[in-house]
């Protein structure tokens, strides 16, 4: 037991974690102003220009105002709930960054049932929403916890069948192994990247993934127009900022997923040294890739309406699950016969 | 050393969690400690190298099925108030003698096990030696069972739309 927390795996250990998860905190921070960056070029406005040069220091100052707004527990709650639903919401949130290979080396640890890991940590994540919604104990909180409840079983079977596909192709539930499998090209220009094999699913995937980290134009859950602000209607402080927090952290982790499992990962041209191949090249194509789904999402919002919840529901069950489906079956019977 | 800890943890866990989802008064707290429950079974099973199951088991029952209980709850917004206690007197004298059972069933297999060490080393909660004996030894309780959830889904949906 000493001699492991002595030894320099353990070290090596502490210090990824110490990087993935600063890293984290940190980019979460900048990605709200980059989110509202984005909202604005897109509505032909400046955006926050007032904190610091060109409005970099506005992350610090919403933390500093989250830290000393007054922390409001709404009368005839369930306090107990009501305090530990946006920390419910949080951990399995950050949770995810456990097993999300960074890099060859930078990855905290690579569990042999990667997927499965983070599919269970996304669905543990859900009871954050709803019990915040219910322990508010006023109706507009529960209706979003009702609505999110609903649209997160829906989009989880198509999400995880449109995986089903890739892992058939990879033959591994591991992260790391996933990243490796798609490594080199074909033709010499082509890169082995699933979104070649599997167009469909990743389609699938992203689709999913808006409705599962309760993006616009699924954000049904917080709907503002009919919902004030849904299931965080209640909440303030740091609270509110916990919730902010997770649904951040959940839609990296949904870009992590969708350029692991289709666009390759950290694989990228390799030139140079081995530490540049092994620490550095790697780190930045993948961080380039998850940049590029986050720069999506944002522009999605900025771009698309809401729909309704019918809508939502029909969609979901009736055309994509079916298509996740038809997708499976056809990937099982291709190899199955090569 | 660190095994036994988490194992009497998760199992402490485990317990209070059950207990709680039959005292609890409210339903809602009673499905929650029943969450507790069932994600420190998933602990369990990932101390026996059972990853794969212990992945399941949270996705499977704290992820799907339990949400669906919380929704139900939710949307009929049960009334603590409404306390059935008086109506339910009964089952305490048919209750406590069928723990007492349980346990003493329990116990007396329990006292005639013996623990073969060389049995921790295989390799079955792996998603391979899963997913191989459920299609070649257990492949036909696999596709019955396929077909029974079949079966509930159809007669749910017969029993919700009448005029289909």
């Amino acid at each position: 037991m000493i001699e492991y927390l002595t030894s320099v795996t353990f070290v090596v250990l502490m210090a990824k974690v110490a990087v993935i998860f600063g890293g984290l905190m940190g980019s979460l921070a900048y990605m709200t102003l980059l989110e509202r960056k984005v909202m604005a070029a897109v509505q032909m406005r400046p955006g926050p220009n007032r904190v610091g040069p060109l409005g970099l220091l506005q992350p610090l100052a919403d933390g500093i105002k989250f830290l000393f707004k007054e922390d409001i527990i709404p009368a005839n709650s369930s306090v107990l709930l009501y305090v530990l639903a946006p920390v419910i919401s949080l951990i399995p949130a950050f949770m995810c960054f456990a097993v999300i290979p960074f890099g060859p080396e930078l990855q905290i640890t690579d569990l042999n049932v990667g997927v499965l890991f983070i599919f269970a940590m996304t669905s543990v994540g859900v009871y954050g929403i709803v019990l915040g919604g219910w322990a508010s104990n006023s109706k507009y909180p529960l209706m979003g916890g009702l609505r999110a409840s609903a649209q997160m079983i829906s989009y989880e079977l198509s999400l995880t069948l449109s995986v089903v596909g890739v892992l058939m192709i990879t033959n591994t539930l591991s992260l790391q192994e996933i990243v490796t499998a798609q490594a080199g090209t074909w033709f010499g220009f082509i890169p082995r990247w699933n979104i070649v094999l599997q167009p469909l699913a990743f389609i699938i995937f992203f689709i999913s993934i808006l409705a599962e980290t309760n993006r616009t134009p699924f954000d049904m859950a917080e709907a503002e127009q009919e919902l004030v602000a849904g299931w965080h209607t209640e909440y303030s402080s740091m609270k509110f900022a916990m919730f902010f927090l997770a649904e951040y952290a959940n839609m990296v982790t949904g870009s992590a997923m969708a350029s692991i499992l289709f666009l390759g990962g950290w694989n990228g041209p390799m030139f140079g040294p081995e530490w540049l191949q092994i620490w550095v090249l790697p780190t930045a194509w993948f961080l380039a890739k998850v940049f590029f789904f986050m720069f999506l999402f944002m522009l999605i919002r900025a771009t698309l309406p809401r729909i309704r919840y019918d809508q939502l529901m029909a969609f979901g069950w009736k055309v994509l699950l079916p298509l996740a489906l038809a997708n499976v079956v056809i990937t099982s019977l291709v190899v199955a016969l090569t | 050393m660190i095994v036994e800890t988490l194992f009497f943890l998760f199992g402490a866990i485990a317990l209070g969690g059950a207990i709680n989802v039959v005292v609890q008064r409210q339903v809602l707290y009673s499905a929650l400690s029943l969450i507790v429950m069932l994600a420190s079974i998933s602990g369990l099973f990932v101390l026996l190298r059972a990853e794969m199951l212990a992945m399941v088991q949270i996705i499977v029952y704290t992820g799907a099925i339990m949400v669906l209980f919380v929704f139900v709850i939710m949307l009929l917004n049960v009334n603590d108030d409404d306390d059935n206690t008086d109506t339910l007197r009964w089952p305490k004298f048919i209750g406590i003698p069928g723990v007492l059972f349980l346990l003493a069933m329990l116990s007396s297999s329990m006292w005639q096990v013996r623990i073969d060490p060389s049995l921790s080393a295989v390799d079955t909660g792996s998603a391979e030696a899963i997913g191989i004996s459920l299609f070649t030894d257990y492949l036909l309780p696999f596709e019955a069972t396929s077909v029974l959830i079949l079966i509930a889904i159809v007669g749910a949906l017969v029993l919700a739309k009448r005029d289909l």
